[in-house]
């Protein structure tokens, strides 16, 4: 440190060499470099708050166009027709596809991608993790629409036996009845969304767990810990925060994700009981196949849907910042 | 009950790299016993292997025989977890879970080793925060986090940790290397209390410390940079500090070099 600014202080030609005379405690915040780093960085950060600003009001003013005109309820109806006049849409049925999508994806995909990252950092071989956490890294580059493919071609006409057994162990709850048809269901893009924000969770969290200071997992150690109660004691609570971060990116994957889900759920407008019948929606996967044919009031409509998904996650980012906040000074941070 | 420690041509390596070689020593119960030398002669690396945390390290494996009373720590068979159990650690720098309570922390090792009745944990943690004359400065805050004790504290909480255990062996590695003098004062103190209970071994960095403290001095050197460390000389610590039987011995003492 002393030697680099040592250097920058002899190197570049003194701009204001009537100026010479005040260098004192100002100093620093003169030097160009200085300045256009400060600027570099302060744009960048005014540019990220205007982009959400600018996609905030774009979404409101062609929403509140559409929302004037519909003469159902927008947030409760569960019709989807905007050629008639006046138009009739809702978005009920989308929000909750939406949710129950992400929240199998997110049931099936945290642990097994938590279990992934503590395995590679604290279980295999060295010689073993960095190529499986190279495939892991590979799987996150894979386009959503191969997913989607695969998922239509491969996962769907697999799922039957599945499906089958879920309906005759735990069909009487109703979430796991299936009639028999096209296993092109909310479980089967729930599955399919899992395997895709699997890559991303494992990788964050596997960061996380890489940062676990040795003295902790030490301290653990000489109490007489096991392998997994080192894991229990030191290395999950201070991953916790993050592993909430990386859920939040996967989660933020499934709750837009749609080719992968248009291309494998065979959608209405309904909402379901069963998780195995075919049906339902989403925001992301509605906007992309109804998109291209809409009018402009459908646009808008579409539009108005997308505002919600837009809340929709503002509210979970903020739920899991606050789970985050609760419990900050007990955070790793303060070792 | 604290119990004897009989190390007999003990060698630890770091993959191909000879750390130590053939070290043999009794460590009395119920004392300290402090290990000097220079940095990179292994003294530490001696410490860890008392536990069995040397093979923790990638690459660490020991050759020798420790044996604790009568039972060889490195015997077939023998869990190095069930040994971690029997032998504590203070370590160099305070370590205590960041996301756990002080009391959370006290009772981490207990909780560990069975079910007990909140009444026994709380009987047990408060014993061993009395045992680390800590009590009177946490007893109205147990529910709050460890991380925000001072050094000093966060140390004697680590050293209520290790105790909570009832271990029969406490190890301590350089226990006061991170602490300010008056912290320092205060551990040095509860060494001398505890040894009545625990077999104690201390490495240390500070002369005076070993000279205060300890019962026996335990002189480590090497050869060379890259050569294995090895145990010059055992013996009590006043013979050790006034009247030592090998020439290096005196010259490190005396601050001639190290």
């Amino acid at each position: 440190m002393d030697i680099s600014t040592k250097t920058t202080d002899a190197s570049p030609p003194t701009p204001q060499p009537a100026a010479a005379g005040k260098r004192g405690a100002a100093r620093s915040t003169s030097r160009p470099g200085d300045r256009i780093f400060l600027g570099l960085s302060r744009g960048s950060g005014i540019l990220l708050l205007v982009i959400m600003a600018a996609i905030a009001v774009f979404l409101t003013y062609r929403a509140s166009l559409a929302i004037s005109k519909d003469h159902g309820n927008f947030l409760t109806s569960f019709e989807w027709n905007t050629n008639i006049d006046p138009p009739v849409f809702g978005i009920a049925v989308l929000a909750f596809g939406t949710v129950v999508s992400s929240v199998i994806a997110m049931a099936l995909a945290v642990p097994i991608a938590v279990a992934i990252a503590l395995f590679l950092t604290h279980y295999a071989p060295r010689r073993m993790s960095g190529p499986v956490a190279y495939v892991v890294d590979l799987l996150a580059a894979v386009p959503s629409i191969v997913y989607g493919l695969w998922g239509a071609l491969v996962l769907v006409p697999h799922m039957n036996g599945l499906f089958g057994w879920l309906n005759d162990y735990f069909g009487w709850t109703g979430i796991f009845s299936w009639d028999g048809g096209a296993p092109r269901s909310m479980l089967t893009v729930g599955i399919l969304l899992a395997i895709m924000i699997l890559p991303i969770i494992t990788n964050v969290s596997r960061e996380v767990f890489r940062q676990v200071p040795q003295m902790h997992e030490e301290a653990a150690l000489a109490l007489g810990a096991t392998r997994w109660e080192v894991i229990r004691m030191a290395v999950l609570p201070f991953g916790r925060s993050g592993v909430i971060s990386a859920s939040m990116l996967g989660l933020g994957r499934a709750l837009g994700e749609t080719m992968a889900v248009a291309t494998v759920l065979s959608p209405d407008f309904d909402i379901h009981a069963s998780l195995l019948n075919p049906g339902g929606g989403t925001f992301a996967q509605n906007i992309a196949s109804k998109f291209g044919e809409a009018t402009e009031q459908g646009r808008d409509a579409l539009i108005a849907s997308g505002l919600i998904l837009f809340v929709i996650t503002l509210l979970v980012n903020g739920a899991a910042r606050a789970i985050i906040a609760r419990r900050k000074e007990y955070s790793g941070a303060n070792a | 009950m604290a119990k004897r420690i009989d190390v007999s041509g003990l060698t630890a390596y770091y993959g191909s790299h000879k750390a130590i070689e053939d070290i043999s020593m009794t460590v009395e119960p119920r004392s300290v016993t402090a290990f000097i030398g220079p940095s990179g002669c292994g003294k530490s690396t001696f410490l860890r292997t008392l536990n069995r945390m040397h093979e923790v390290t990638p690459g660490g494996r020991v050759e020798g025989k420790v044996l604790l009373d009568d039972e060889d720590l490195y015997g077939a068979g023998v869990d190095p977890v069930s040994v971690r159990r029997e032998v504590g650690m203070v370590f160099q720098r305070p370590n205590p879970f960041p996301t756990m309570s002080i009391f959370d922390n006290v009772a981490a090792g207990l909780r560990l080793n069975g079910s007990y009745k909140k009444s026994q944990l709380n009987d047990i943690v408060e014993k061993s925060l009395k045992g680390a004359n800590l009590w009177n400065e946490v007893k109205d805050r147990l529910n709050k986090p460890g991380s925000g004790l001072s050094g000093g504290q966060q140390q004697r909480l680590c050293i209520a940790r290790a105790i909570a255990v009832e271990p029969k062996v406490l190890l301590m590695d350089e226990p006061c290397s991170a602490l300010d003098p008056i912290s320092t004062l205060a551990i040095e103190d509860l060494i001398g209390e505890l040894k009545e209970r625990f077999t104690i071994v201390i490495v240390t960095h500070n002369m005076q410390q070993a000279a205060r403290v300890s019962d026996r001095t335990a002189f480590f050197n090497l050869a060379a940079v890259g050569q294995p460390g090895r145990l010059i000389e055992i013996d009590d610590t006043e013979r050790i500090f006034s009247n030592p039987s090998v020439q290096a011995t005196e010259d490190y003492i005396s601050g001639r070099f190290g």
